[in-house]
């Protein structure tokens, strides 16, 4: 194998590609061989590096300078400067916001200092597309010491010691379950990884396929012998194409190395998996859901018990893991339950990845330990809101979790922290809002994916939804009565006390927590008719202050419904009976006059 | 058996391990509203999704309020049925249900009937606090079912029928969340499907989204029509479930009252379906015979078993699921079919009518039977035999619309020569009885000798597939009985890969057969219902004087006078028909 003097790490995550990354692995790739160093630098394509905000991103090692905003032009000059010359392309360094000096070592930036990657630990290294350099960091050892020095049980017991609990949102220990379904008897079971990471902006999940695909088909492997199952499915949307392509690259080649399939390691252990592609449905994402989608059947939950570990996949036993759970698996193995348990909270041990998104300045993809406050991944991780705004609220656990407030900030986050609080981890959303963003249209977002999404079995998520939407929808336009929000609050109780699945026992989340968190908004929409965020057009009006209106006409020849009017050089006036609200006129006038009401 | 000990509303229950909290409550005698939930033990009929969310009750120590009907009972459970939480929940979800639903109760087919207007009545319901958007759903107008699906409530009790009791397959849930609606592949209709119109799914719809299509309209234009000579013909199990819909006790048999009603309506000739059942007996027990000895003679071309073809949800089902078994089903016509012809031929000579101005009524405990008297072979120059086919409901809503108080009508009996019949006839109408009706007759007209015990108990019962084996005086005659499409399949599988030991099996598509038809007085999953419309059937067997068809006078009157022989060349002309390949087939443009 040669040996490189130096590796180029290029980002080639979904948004980084998106942004050209791979043109610029191609004129790296091109501006070596013109500089005959085709035998000294490699570039590498590797997973997501997290820092999606200041991608496409550009990772020379062994110094570990780390380039942002990087665009295939740039790419000779990270060649010609930073290589040959062994200068620094400063133009393209990280700048730290708060002291405007350069960083050139992630392990400086904000941004990464309060991380520890564990499930993401390959993404960003290494060429997911090439087993060999995930065995070169010890990528199958695990499931090597374990298949020649431990029986299942011990193996089970490990994952119980670390504490490890399921990272889709539910939070059960995963060491029991695999234990509930080593101990459900049969000649068949199932290993089924949940790649259906439906929850909108969150990517947790694609990037670790993406990134880091053998970490999840080892540990697939570690649960198929610690339960008894030679059969894995994974279930991924079919909208993931490049994780999709990753997988399947990796399946082959950890075929080809005799790591799946009969006898792995002369163990006697078989073991292999086989793809199966959802269609997009939210729903899905739960298990027993997923399980009747795989078996060709519509996907909508049923009643449990019985759990998937004792009746799943075909009627089998089946274990059931999300992927950044498994992603922990090998980690578990090679450092061991112990060094895995001081990390994160005694409760819910190791780290959580978070797809942090809003109005934050740094978005991205993060993993912090549990017990992290909301306020050192949003100021500190995230550098903060956008614009110099103020924080307002920040939604976690993805579409159903709750809107958490400025007094939740120190609140460190794990599984129980979150439901107290009357928000839940689910799968690792987290949306930052600031005071622009109105909370009861935030609520009415939420439910208006919860009721797209809803698979219409049961009749509080079918009816109930669609009602609290339109409760919803009639406070946003200002027609709502007090009596409204009484009504929405008892719905909005009994969907979560009566609906089938998580998904319905959930999605009445974000109502309740706005109702609760921010009682005065939904009471100034329905007594006052107003939207104190400005951001119900029903509620707001233009209007034009005849002071500082000069009368020069121009706002009344932009209105597309000629709903102002005045004389010229007289103060001019909106009917507000006519304006549609479209703001053409605010943006036109030279004067400030015109402004929301 | 393992028991559990649990406190439901302050009562002690002990029950078998296994037993959902719905059950146990219904133990102990209290009553949790439910909507979705129904189950028919002997039916292998079990729907319960846990969709509608009425039967939640309050579990100490659970976060959220459980299904009752999808709950079991575990040791130590304390369970309350009706806390302010339970009944504010469960209101809150009937309230939600009927936002959702059309208001229409006073002009809907189901008023009366429908278990959502019931429940809501129960709760005392008076308001509807959540209002908004309708869904709404293109109709679908069937010559047999009619489906309103904006009177869905996504219960799932029709595709339970439609998948797992009858493997048809047609009804399954569609789109999602609010739009959800139980529909055919695509929302096609009925129409255009594999459905066999057996109406099971409508048997057990708690709404009106589905209904069968009413044709008493046109009975009553053919009634007052001074042109037309209206006969009517009534199937065996009507008899046995007609007084249920004025409120007699299930399995009161009103033979004579119908008889009596019927004729009071102003229908000219009342007769009965059990004559052409009779006459059936005739055509396929001697195909039976025919069969049997061909094959008993080395005929390597005949085909056995064969399959009994009365039932016209049945036929359908062959023709769409196992076409290349064409030849294995009797070619004879079914009873409603029989009548038909023989009414329109025979006795319209006899009457000296031409047969365009005769018009038959058929009363049926059926919806296929809409279906099967349209189908075009069984018209003459567009004339079809049967003009119209009524179910036992229809029935009685003719019987009400005329004033009629059933329970003190006299009793009265069928007009001649097409309404006298025999006890074989009658038991038509339950699994088990074509096939006993058949065996009465073939062993007389095979070994030649007189059938004493003629109650063949070892073929009754309601188990959905059973086997028994008749001797025939040293012939030992395998016979298989299915009801239910399902079983039916299961068997008709047996018979496609050859394995098959039975000489004649018989099918009903509606699990305990005709009693259990989708045109009959609704069950709301009683089983019990069903058991005594059965027994009532049997009753009547029992109290006939002749036991047997081939003892028919009339039947015997009508080969001497007209058809000849069983299987004669006017026989198969007018009593025997042939199947088509209704195989849905991939269409490429």
């Amino acid at each position: 194998m040669a040996r490189f003097k130096n590796h180029i790490l290029v980002c080639g995550g979904t948004g980084c590609r998106a942004s050209e990354s791979e043109a610029i692995a191609v004129n790296l790739k091109r501006s070596i061989d013109e500089n005959n160093l085709e035998n000294d630098v490699q570039v590498v394509r590797t997973g997501c590096f997290g820092f999606c905000e200041k991608g496409p991103v550009v990772k020379m090692v062994p110094d570990n300078t780390f380039y942002v905003h990087v665009t295939p032009d740039d790419a000779e000059d990270l060649v010609l400067e930073h290589l040959i010359k062994g200068r620094k392309v400063e133009r393209l360094l990280y700048v730290d916001p708060e002291t405007k000096e350069h960083v050139s070592d992630s392990k400086h930036m904000d941004f990464y200092k309060k991380q520890i990657r564990i499930a993401l630990r390959n993404c960003g290294f290494i060429n997911p597309e090439n087993i060999d350099e995930y065995i070169a960091r010890d990528g199958y050892s695990a499931l090597g010491t374990i298949l020649d020095e431990m029986t299942p049980e011990e193996a089970i017991k490990v994952v119980k010691d670390s504490g490890l609990r399921g990272r889709g949102g539910g939070g059960f220990p995963t060491g029991l379950k695999w234990e509930i379904t080593l101990k459900s008897e049969s000649e068949q079971k199932y290993v089924v990884c949940n790649a259906d990471e439906g929850d909108p902006g969150a990517f947790m999940d694609r990037s670790i396929l993406e990134g880091d695909p053998h970490s999840v088909l080892e540990a697939m492997a570690i649960c198929g012998y610690c339960i008894g199952a030679d059969a894995g499915l994974i279930y991924i949307r079919a909208e993931y194409p490049l994780a999709i392509k990753r997988l399947k690259i990796a399946i082959e080649q950890a075929r080809d190395y005799g790591l799946f399939g009969k006898d792995i390691f002369g163990s006697g252990f078989n073991f292999d998996v086989e793809i199966r592609y959802g269609a997009g449905a939210f729903v899905c994402g739960e298990e027993t859901a997923l399980i009747h989608s795989m078996e060709g059947l519509r996907g909508e939950p049923t009643v449990k018990p019985p759990f998937p570990s004792v009746s799943g996949y075909k009627g089998k036993p089946t274990n059931v893991n999300n992927v950044e759970t498994f992603a922990n698996i090998p980690a578990i193995f090679l450092k061991g339950a112990d060094w895995f348990r001081k990390i994160g909270t005694e409760k819910s041990p190791g780290t959580k990845v978070f797809a942090l998104a809003g109005k934050v300045n740094n978005v991205g993809l993060i993993e912090v330990p549990m017990g992290t406050t909301l306020r050192e991944v949003i100021f500190d991780i995230g550098g903060g809101i956008k614009g110099g705004k103020k924080f307002k609220a920040v939604q976690t656990g993805g579409p159903s979790g709750g809107c958490l407030t400025v007094n939740h900030l120190d609140l460190p986050i794990d599984y129980d922290s979150l439901i107290a609080s009357g928000s839940m981890m689910g799968s690792g959303g987290m949306i930052v809002m600031d005071e622009d963003d109105c909370m009861v249209s935030m609520a009415k977002f939420y439910l208006d994916f919860t009721v797209e999404e809803s698979c219409g079995k049961c009749s509080p998520c079918r009816i109930g939804n669609k009602r609290l939407y339109e409760l919803l929808e009639k406070i946003t336009l200002g027609k709502g009565d007090e009596g409204d929000l009484t009504r929405l609050r008892n719905l909005a109780n009994v969907i979560k006390d009566t609906a089938l699945c998580g998904l319905g026992q959930t999605s009445p989340n974000p109502v309740l927590s706005t109702m609760d968190n921010f009682p005065e908004e939904y009471e100034a929409h329905v007594k006052e008719s107003k939207c104190p965020a400005g951001q119900c057009r029903a509620l707001m009006q233009y209007v034009i202050h005849p002071k500082l209106c000069t009368g020069c006409t121009l706002c009344a020849r932009v209105c597309p419904v000629d709903a102002i009017s005045g004389d010229k050089k007289m103060p001019h006036f909106i009917d507000t009976s006519i304006c549609i609200k479209c703001g053409a006129c605010m943006d036109k006038c030279k004067f400030g006059a015109i402004s929301i009401q | 058996m393992n028991l559990v000990k649990l406190t439901i509303d302050n009562k002690p229950v002990v029950v078998e391990n296994g037993t959902t909290l719905l059950e146990a409550a219904k133990s102990i005698g209290i009553k949790i509203p439910s909507l979705c939930y129904m189950k028919m033990d002997d039916m292998n009929f079990e729907n319960k999704p846990g969709g509608c969310r009425v039967c939640v009750v309050e579990v100490e120590g659970r976060r959220n309020l459980a299904p009752a009907c999808k709950t079991e009972c575990t040791e130590g459970m304390v369970v309350n049925t009706h806390t302010v939480r339970v009944v504010n929940a469960r209101r809150t979800v009937v309230e939600l249900i009927l936002s959702d639903h059309p208001a229409e109760c006073l002009t809907c087919a189901k008023s009366g009937e429908c278990e959502l207007q019931d429940l809501a009545q129960n709760l005392g319901i008076r308001e509807i606090h959540y209002t908004g958007e309708q869904s709404h759903y293109k109709g679908d107008l069937s010559p047999a079912i009619i489906r309103e699906m904006d009177k869905c409530i996504m219960c799932r009790r029709c595709e339970t029928a439609c998948n797992e009791v009858q493997t048809v397959g047609v009804l399954s849930a569609v789109n999602r969340g609010f739009e959800s609606v139980v529909a055919p592949a695509f929302e096609m209709d009925l129409d255009h499907s594999v459905c066999t119109y057996c109406g099971q799914c409508v048997a057990v719809c708690p709404t009106g989204a589905l209904t069968e299509r009413d044709y008493t309209w046109k009975v009553i234009e053919a009634l007052v029509d001074p042109t037309k000579t209206v006969v009517v013909q009534t199937a065996p199990a009507v008899r046995a479930a007609l007084g249920e819909s004025f409120g007699m006790e299930p399995g009161t048999l009103v033979t004579g009252k119908m008889v009596s009603a019927l004729r009071k309506l102003g229908f000219d000739y009342v007769f009965d379906t059990d004559f052409a059942a009779d006459l059936t007996i005739m055509e396929e027990g001697t195909e039976l015979l025919d069969r049997l000895n061909r094959h008993l003679n080395g005929d390597q071309e005949v085909k056995l078993p064969i399959l009994t073809s009365c039932c016209p949800g049945w036929v359908k089902f062959f023709e769409h699921q196992f076409p290349e078994m064409m030849d294995v089903p009797s070619t004879s016509k079914s009873p409603q079919q029989m009548f038909g012809s023989i009414a329109k031929s025979y006795f319209a000579k006899k009457m000296n009518k031409k047969r365009e101005d005769l018009v038959v009524v058929s009363v049926m405990p059926c919806l296929a039977k809409k279906y099967e008297c349209t189908r075009e072979e069984f018209s003459v120059n567009g004339d079809p035999d049967v003009n119209v086919s009524i179910s036992t409901r229809e029935l009685a809503q003719l019987i009400r619309n005329a004033n009629l108080d059933f329970a003190v009508l006299p009793d009265d009996d069928f007009d001649q020569p097409l309404g006298e019949s025999t006890g074989a006839s009658v038991i038509f109408g339950t699994t088990g009885g074509v096939i006993e009706a058949a065996v009465r007759t073939a062993y007389e007209l095979h070994t030649g000798k007189h059938l004493e015990k003629v109650d063949f108990t070892e073929l009754r019962g309601m188990e959905g597939s059973r086997k028994a084996t008749v001797d025939f005086d040293g012939l030992k005659l395998n016979i298989g009985i299915a009801h239910g499409l399902g079983n039916a399949r299961k068997l008709l599988e047996e018979v496609k890969s050859g394995k098959s030991e039975f000489h004649a099996i018989e099918i009903m598509a509606c699990p305990g057969g005709c009693i259990g038809g989708g045109g009959q007085p609704y069950h709301h999953g009683n089983v019990d219902i069903l058991k005594k419309r059965q027994r009532a059937i049997y009753e009547e067997d029992k109290g006939k004087p002749i036991r047997k068809s081939h003892e028919n006078p009339f039947i015997q009157q009508l080969y001497k006078e007209f058809l000849g022989k069983p299987m004669s060349d006017l026989s198969h002309e007018l009593l025997h028909t042939h199947y088509f390949d209704r195989k849905k087939k991939a269409e490429i443009e």
